[in-house]
C-alpha cells in the first residue's frame, strides 16, 4: 500500500494512483446521503406494491382497508374518468340547457351559441368534415371514378350563403336530422346534343348575369322540363332542393363541360355517369344524438352563411338591447 | 489505471495553504460580537426596509388589497393600476432596472445590498439578535454550545428555536399574502382550509427561513449565493469598500503592558475586534475577499479601539484601492462603467414610465380565418371571416362596436351595429364577417384596420391592422 500519512485530516487513500500523483481519499459519503439512499431503496418496494405493479392489488381486495389514499385502487382508466368528469362538470350546465332548447333559441342565446361554436368543432370534424371539408370549405372529389373536373365538390360548401334547402337555422337542422337526397333526371335521351350545348351556355351565362345573351339556350330552358324544378326565373325551389342557377355558387363543376355533364347524366338519376349527392339521415343512422344535431345546426349556421329568420322573435330581442346586468359567462373552453 | 505507487508525492501539497484560508467552511459556528456604532445604526435602519415585506400586503385601496400579485388570475394590482399579462414586458424592464441599480451601486460603493439590505443579512441579524437576548454574548454562547445538556441549556435552546420558528412561519405567511388577499388567507389559515399550494409555499418558506437564517447564515453568502460571486467582477480599483489601511496599520503588534503602543509599530494593535464583530468571520486586514459583505461593522469596531488608544479613526475605512495604494483618486463622474449602468437605468425607467402611462384600457387582436381565406357568396361578393379578441383592461364591463378603415371599396361589416359584451379584466372572443363586391377586390391582399370602441365612450378604443383577402386577379 501507499503512503497514507498525509496532513489532510489523516484520511487514508485507496492506494490507487494515476498520473503519478492522483489518488482517491477513502471518505464515507455523508450520513444524510446514505440515509436518503436507503430510504429510496425501501420506497421502491412500497411503491411497487402500492402502484400497483403486481396484479394482486388491481382487484382492490388485497389492499383493501389500508386506508392510504389511492392504495391499490388506482388505475389509469379511473384517473381518466376523473379527469373527464372535471370536463363534464364544466359542460353539464350548458349541455342540460341544450337538451330542451330549439336550435333557434340556442342561436339567439349569446352564451350558448358561443359554447356551441367552440364545442361543435370536434363534432363537425368527425361527422361532417369528411364530405363538407374542415370549416365547411367543401372537398374536391378525387378518385378513380371521378376526376376533379367531373364532380366538382363532393358536398356543398357550408360557409357561403347559397343553400339548396334553405339557410335558416331550422332548415339546416332539418337537413341534418332528416338527410337530403336531391334528384335531377338525365337528359341524354330527352335533349339533343345541340340543345344540351345551348342550355349549358345559357345556364353559365345566367350565373354571370347575362342570361338574355343566350337566346337559343333560353328557349330550350323554357320549353323543356327545366322550369318544372328550377322555376321560370331559374332561381330554384328550396322545397325540392333544386339549385338556384342565377347565383355565382356552383354545387357541382361550374365549367361549361361540367354543366354539360350535369345536364346530360343528371344527379342521383340512376345513370352510371350521374353525379352523386346524398346527405345521410343522421337520425336514422343513430350516429348523432339530438343535442349533437342541434349543436351542428348552430355551428354550421355560424360559418357565415346562415340566414336570419325574420319571424323569430328572440333573435331580434337580443340584438335590440344587450342587458347590462347579464351574468358573467363561465369559462367554456 | 496504474499500479499503486509507494510515493504519492505532492498530493497533499495543495493543503499547505489551508492554514491561511480564513473563510469558515461551516465547521464552526460564528458568534459575532455586537458593537454600537455608525454602521450598526445604519444597518438597523436599512434592515427595517423589510417591514414593508411583513406589513405592506395589508394595505387596502378602494376596498381591495393595494398591492396584490394575483398570479392565479394572471394580474398584478398596484393601487389603481392593473397589470395584465400583455404588459409583462414592463416587469422585465423592472427586473433590468433593479439589476442595473444593483450593479451601479456595487461599482460605486461595493456590496451595499449584501451588507445592508439583503434578506439573508437582515434575517440572520434578527435571528442572532434573538440568540444574544436568550443565550448571552458570544463568549457565553460558545460556552453554552460546549456545555453538557442541562435544564438551563434546554430551556434556552428550545425557547430560541421556538421564536426562530415563529418568525419563520410569519415570514412564510407574509410572503404568501402578496399573492392573494391577505385577510382571506389568514381566515383560511385559522380554519385549516389552506390549499395544497398554499400549504407547500408556507412550509417551504418557513423551513427555508429557519434553516438559512438559523443554521446556514454566512455559509449561504459564501457557497449558495450567486450574486456574491458576481460582485467581484463589478468592483474595481475605483470602488470604495471597507478596507484596512495597510500602510498605516503595519507592522501590527500588541500593546505593551500599560497600554502604550510600541515604537516603530503600525497603528494596528492586533486586537482582533474587527474579526470578532464580523458576521461572516473574515479578517478584513487580509484585504477585500469573497467573504466580506461590506457591512461596515468592522469599521465601528476599529474606530472604537482607535478612540481608546488615542489614534485617529479610519484605520479601517471606506476607501478605494487607488487611494490605499497612493494612486490619484478619480472623481465619481470619471467612472465610465457607472455611467453605462446609469444610462441603462434611465432607459428602463423611461420604458416603465411610458408603459404605465400608456397602459390603455382596451386591446384588440384580429385573426383572419385561414381556412378558407375567403368565401364567394351567391351574389358573387367576397366574404372574409375574422376572429376578434378584445381585452378589457378596465374594472367595468364594456360593450364594444366594430368598425373598419381602409380595405375594399364598398365593403360591409355584417351586423356592424351589433354590440359585444367584454367583461372587465377578461378577453372576449367573437366572430366578424366582412363582405365586399368582387369587382372592387383588387388583389389577393388588401390592407385594412379594424377598430373597436366603447359604445358609451367612443374615445376608448383599440385598433388592429389586418387584411381583406380575395381571389387572384
Amino acid at each position: 500500500m501507499s503512503d497514507n500519512h498525509n496532513s489532510a485530516g489523516g484520511v487514508p487513500t485507496t492506494g490507487h494512483v494515476w498520473d503519478d500523483d492522483l489518488a482517491d481519499f477513502v471518505n464515507q459519503p455523508p450520513k444524510w446521503w446514505m440515509l436518503g439512499l436507503t430510504a429510496s431503496a425501501l420506497w421502491v418496494v412500497i411503491y411497487f406494491i402500492m402502484y400497483p405493479a403486481i396484479p394482486l392489488a388491481t382487484n382492490g381486495t388485497f389492499f383493501k382497508g389500508i386506508g392510504l389514499p389511492g392504495t391499490g385502487q388506482w388505475t389509469a382508466i379511473k384517473e381518466l374518468a376523473e379527469d373527464q368528469k372535471v370536463l363534464d362538470d364544466v359542460r353539464r350546465p350548458f349541455e342540460d340547457k341544450l337538451k330542451t332548447m330549439t336550435p333557434a333559441a340556442i342561436l339567439a342565446d349569446e352564451e350558448l351559441s358561443k359554447y356551441v361554436e367552440r364545442s361543435g368543432k370536434v363534432l363537425f370534424s368527425d361527422n361532417c368534415g369528411g364530405c363538407h371539408g374542415q370549416n365547411g370549405v367543401g372537398t374536391e372529389q378525387v378518385g378513380a371514378k371521378f376526376a376533379v373536373r367531373e364532380q366538382g365538390l363532393m358536398a356543398p360548401r357550408l360557409n357561403d350563403d347559397d343553400w339548396l334547402y334553405g339557410g335558416k337555422i331550422d332548415d339546416i337542422h332539418a337537413t341534418i336530422t332528416g338527410g337530403r337526397q336531391g334528384m335531377m333526371t338525365a337528359h341524354k335521351d330527352t335533349l339533343s346534343a345541340q340543345q344540351i350545348d345551348d342550355v349549358s351556355k345559357y345556364v353559365l351565362a345566367l350565373s354571370e348575369g347575362r342570361g338574355d345573351s343566350e337566346a337559343a339556350g333560353k328557349k330550350v330552358f323554357m320549353e323543356s322540363d327545366c322550369t318544372a324544378c328550377h322555376g321560370a326565373d331559374a332561381k330554384g325551389i328550396q322545397a325540392m332542393g333544386s339549385a338556384n342557377l342565377t347565383d355565382r355558387v356552383w354545387r357541382f363543376d361550374g365549367s361549361i363541360e361540367g354543366i354539360k355533364q350535369t345536364i346530360t347524366y343528371g344527379v342521383n338519376s340512376g345513370d352510371a355517369n350521374a353525379r352523386a349527392a346524398i346527405m345521410p339521415n343522421f337520425t336514422a343512422s343513430g350516429k348523432l344524438s339530438a343535442v349533437d344535431m342541434k349543436k351542428l345546426a348552430v355551428y354550421v349556421y355560424k360559418f357565415g352563411g346562415g340566414q336570419k329568420d325574420e319571424a323569430a322573435a328572440p333573435v331580434a330581442a337580443v340584438e335590440a338591447a344587450p342587458a347590462p346586468e347579464a351574468a358573467p359567462a363561465p369559462e367554456a373552453k | 489505471m496504474s499500479e499503486p505507487v509507494k510515493e504519492v508525492g505532492s498530493v497533499t501539497g495543495i493543503y499547505s495553504e489551508h492554514e491561511e484560508w480564513s473563510v469558515n467552511l461551516g465547521d464552526k459556528t460564528i458568534h459575532a460580537k455586537r458593537m454600537p456604532g455608525r454602521f450598526r445604526t445604519l444597518k438597523y435602519i436599512t434592515e427595517s426596509f423589510w417591514l414593508i415585506f411583513f406589513f405592506g400586503a395589508y394595505l387596502r385601496w378602494n376596498g381591495k388589497q393595494a398591492l396584490l400579485l394575483d398570479v392565479n388570475n394572471r394580474q398584478f394590482h398596484i393601487f389603481n393600476l392593473t397589470i395584465l399579462p400583455q404588459d409583462i414586458w414592463m416587469v422585465s424592464l423592472l427586473l433590468l432596472l433593479l439589476a442595473m441599480t444593483l450593479f451601479a451601486v456595487t461599482s460605486v460603493a461595493s456590496r451595499v445590498f449584501c451588507g445592508f439590505f439583503c434578506f439573508q443579512t437582515a434575517w440572520v441579524d434578527l435571528f442572532t439578535w434573538i440568540e444574544e437576548k436568550i443565550e448571552g454574548n458570544p463568549n457565553k454562547r460558545h460556552k453554552l454550545d460546549a456545555a453538557p445538556w442541562n435544564a438551563d441549556k434546554i430551556l434556552r435552546k428550545v425557547s430560541k428555536h421556538l421564536i426562530w420558528l415563529a418568525i419563520a412561519v410569519f415570514t412564510g405567511i407574509s410572503f404568501t399574502i402578496w399573492f392573494e388577499d391577505a385577510f382571506v388567507y389568514w381566515h383560511d389559515l385559522m380554519n385549516f382550509k389552506l390549499s395544497m399550494l398554499e400549504m407547500t409555499t408556507l412550509t417551504a418558506f418557513t423551513l427555508g427561513t429557519y434553516f438559512l437564517a438559523g443554521f446556514m447564515r454566512e455559509q449561504a453568502c459564501l457557497w449558495l449565493c450567486p450574486y456574491a460571486r458576481i460582485q467581484a467582477v463589478m468592483a474595481d480599483s475605483q470602488t470604495i469598500l471597507p478596507a484596512y489601511d495597510v500602510a498605516r496599520g503595519e507592522p501590527r503588534g500588541k500593546l505593551r503592558s500599560g497600554g502604550k503602543v510600541v515604537e516603530q509599530q503600525g497603528d494596528c494593535i492586533d486586537c482582533f475586534q474587527c474579526v470578532q464583530v464580523c458576521p461572516t468571520g473574515v479578517d478584513i486586514r487580509d484585504g477585500q475577499q469573497l467573504g466580506c459583505i461590506t457591512c461596515g461593522l468592522c469599521l465601528d469596531a476599529c474606530d472604537s479601539v482607535m478612540d481608546k488608544i488615542g489614534k485617529p479613526r479610519g484605520l479601517i475605512r471606506y476607501a478605494s484601492l487607488d487611494e490605499l495604494e497612493g494612486r490619484p483618486v478619480k472623481k465619481l463622474y470619471q467612472h465610465p462603467r457607472t455611467w453605462v449602468y446609469v444610462v441603462i437605468i434611465l432607459l428602463s425607467l423611461g420604458g416603465i414610465i411610458y408603459g404605465l402611462t400608456h397602459l390603455g384600457s382596451m386591446k384588440l387582436s384580429v385573426e383572419p380565418e385561414r381556412q378558407p381565406l375567403f368565401v364567394r357568396m351567391s351574389d358573387g361578393s367576397i366574404q372574409n371571416k375574422y376572429t376578434f379578441k378584445v381585452l378589457n383592461k378596465t374594472d367595468k364591463d364594456l360593450y364594444v362596436k366594430v368598425s373598419a378603415e381602409g380595405g375594399v371599396k364598398g365593403q360591409l361589416i355584417v351586423d356592424a351595429d351589433k354590440t359585444q359584451l367584454v367583461h372587465h379584466g377578461k378577453a372576449a372572443g367573437f366572430t366578424v364577417f366582412v363582405k365586399a363586391p368582387a369587382e372592387n377586390v383588387m388583389g389577393e391582399v388588401t390592407k385594412m384596420q379594424f377598430r373597436v370602441e366603447n359604445v358609451e365612450n367612443p374615445t376608448m378604443a383599440a385598433e388592429y391592422n389586418s387584411v381583406f383577402r380575395g381571389p387572384k386577379r
